[in-house]
């Protein structure tokens, strides 16, 4: 599957394009399947996200997993700060990234 | 320490305003992010993995109390919590909002600070020794040199749109505690036969993809010269830059492509050109500059003993503190490398607790290190066991300075656009795997440095142990380096073979050392060992 990331214009937090908006978790997107460049373009526009792109991911019971890595720490958070995650209480959150 | 005058000040709030409105018309979507990406950079706002990140300059690596403890309210007030220093003795806030970003250039101007020329394709915050002005080996303060020419090329016109970033160091010692030969332009100041002060002047150095170290451009260049000289570097260096290929940007791609004589004879040729317009700094402007770097009022007849009674303590002197200048007093190191912990990151806190010694024991004086550590540099040797007890309390305690476990790092891929790599899970099970300290005693100096990609922001190729962090179809794959140094025998590192995944690297680095100690002779750091053997006893233990 293929699935939109970017930052927040005003904020700068990771976000993923859930096909009517944008959520801070991964687990939230949706497949763009061909229509990527044409909903980044808009959005864009609307100045609701920057530096977006697509990202090939893996469809998996527990949500879409970026293929890679940086975009699965993108996803959690830094791994060397459970703590700074968006999953703090879940000691094996990491793992879902390595 | 160089204090703003009016012309500072006004050039600063005007520019943190210029800014304000450049980030609200962009929020506003006047303007779009190709348009705003560029004055965004000239203010050091990047754009990271998880947020906007904030690069605050701190010019040759010195901060007062009153400076620190506006980066702690901003860590606490606008950040997580805390700053992140940097191989440039800078600091590094990683979580900011783009909306609240004028407001932190803002809170920094009011303590003489900003984040101008901190990116981008401009002469970076010039560097120093971290000792400058305590040092007991300096020829003189290199900092109001550092000072001069800091203020001589912000907002230089020629210089706001080089080729490429342009970095420059100051020292004034033979002992090189700035990595000067790895810098675009160093420069160490000597005396000539006659006793005048001048400048060493090397050029072309760089890390990065391709590293070169700075070969020596002039022995000598008189010190009221020097800006001269320097205009003539980077004006060779900006007619001729490839700029276009982003990978042949860099002034030490042009030194490697005209050749070391043909580049010394533009620049000479330039040189003359500089003399004849006198834009040399005056003997007075000088005088000005190096008023604001007096000594502080040193008390003489001070004890040099030290009570060495408590061990832990015994121990941190040791390691942590190097002779200073005047009698009694001692340059005290405050390592920010606790095993398991990640280098450089410092709390809201940590950083109240070295502005409240500094301000008492250290005349109101902290310095940022290359390495990512900090310095109190002038500590009276009686106060030292306070000073320990505070840090110690902060978790600043640590005796490690130059040992195994100091280790170097980037931010790499846990928070770095550009890494392919994480580099902070590697130093830190390099830390655990050597974390004994009679172990990293036994082993003695050894310098590791880590980068998540080949822009080398960890040093990689100046490590004793170098470590680089390369992306291998997906996966993170770290390459071996030997035999780097940023120090005054500066070479640069040899990789040693394949790779290896990230518990695979700790295995190799700990087989480097355990084969270093077999070979070592009395006295041999690990550098002189493999200097003396050279790479293929290391790669047998390695790669068996």
């Amino acid at each position: 599957m293929r699935i939109l990331t970017g930052n927040d214009l005003k904020t700068g937090a990771v976000i993923w394009w859930t096909g009517r908006d944008w959520s801070l978790h991964v687990e939230d997107a949706a497949d763009v399947g061909e229509h990527g460049e044409a909903v980044l373009a808009a959005e864009d526009g609307a100045r609701r996200v920057n530096g977006g792109y697509i990202v090939d991911a893996e469809a998996t019971p527990d949500g879409p997993r970026p293929a890679h890595i940086k975009d699965r720490i993108r996803a959690l958070g830094p791994t060397v700060r459970p703590d700074l995650t968006l999953k703090p209480a879940d000691p094996t959150a990491g793992d879902w990234v390595i | 320490m160089y204090r703003y005058d009016q012309y500072d000040q006004a050039m600063v709030d005007a520019r943190v305003e210029e800014f304000r409105d450049q980030t609200r018309r962009r929020i506003a979507g006047d303007i779009n992010d190709d348009q705003f990406k560029p004055l965004r950079l000239k203010n050091g706002l990047y754009l990271q993995l998880h947020a906007y990140m904030l690069r605050v300059a701190i010019p040759y690596g010195t901060l007062n109390s009153v400076q620190m403890r506006k980066l702690a309210h901003i860590a606490r007030t606008y950040d997580r919590g805390y700053g992140h220093f940097t191989t440039r003795q800078n600091l590094q806030y990683h979580w900011i909002k783009l909306e609240q970003a004028p407001d932190i250039l803002a809170e920094l101007a009011t303590v003489e600070m900003h984040a101008i020329q901190t990116s981008g394709e401009s002469i970076r915050n010039i560097s120093a020794d971290q000792y400058a002005g305590a040092a007991a080996d300096e020829i003189c303060d290199p900092r109001p040199w550092a000072e001069l020419l800091r203020q001589a090329t912000t907002f230089h016109p020629e210089f706001s749109y080089l080729p490429r970033k342009f970095k420059i160091a100051v020292i004034s010692s033979k002992e090189d505690r700035a990595a000067l030969r790895w810098h675009d332009c160093a420069l160490r100041i000597v005396r000539n036969e006659a006793g005048e002060e001048g400048f060493e002047v090397y050029a072309g150095g760089g890390m990065g993809r391709t590293p070169f170290i700075a070969f020596p451009i002039r022995d000598f260049c008189p010190a009221n010269q020097i800006f001269s000289y320097l205009q003539a570097i980077l004006r060779v260096w900006n007619l001729h830059a490839r700029r276009d290929n982003i990978h042949k940007q860099r002034m030490k791609i042009l030194v490697h492509e005209l050749g070391e004589e043909e580049f010394r004879r533009q620049v000479e040729e330039e040189f003359q050109t500089f003399l004849a317009l006198g834009t040399d700094f005056p003997q007075a402007e000088y005088d000005r500059i190096a008023a604001y770097f007096t000594p502080p009022p040193f008390e003489t007849g001070l004890s040099e003993e030290i009570d060495r009674s408590d061990p832990e303590f015994a121990l941190w002197v040791d390691r942590q503190t190097v002779r200073h200048k005047a009698p009694g007093y001692a340059i005290a190191n405050i390592s920010l490398k606790p095993v398991g912990g990640i280098g450089g990151d410092v709390t809201a806190e940590q950083m109240e607790v070295v502005a409240d010694l500094a301000e008492r024991y250290s005349f109101d004086d902290v310095r940022v290190t290359h390495a990512q550590n900090l310095v109190l540099p002038h500590v009276r040797k009686q106060d030292l066991y306070a000073v320990w007890g505070a840090l110690a309390a902060a978790g600043l305690a640590d005796a490690n300075l130059d040992l195994v476990t100091d280790v170097i790092a980037c931010p790499g891929l846990d928070y770095c656009t550009l890494a392919n790599a994480r580099s902070i899970p590697v130093a830190q099970k390099i830390q655990q795997r050597f974390a004994d300290m009679d172990r990293q005693l036994d082993i003695g100096e050894l310098k590791v440095k880590i980068s998540g990609c080949i822009n080398a922001c960890g040093h990689h190729h100046a490590g004793q142990i170098g470590i680089l962090g390369v992306d291998r179809k997906g996966t993170e794959n770290y390459q071996l380096l030997l035999g780097g140094s940023g120090a005054e025998d500066t070479s640069q590192a040899k990789i040693t073979g394949p790779g290896f995944d990230e518990d695979g690297v700790v295995d190799a680095v700990e087989r480097t050392v355990e084969r270093y100690r077999e070979l070592r002779e009395p006295g041999e750091r690990f550098l002189d060992t493999y200097r003396r053997v050279g790479l293929d006893p290391f790669k047998e233990a390695i790669y068996g």
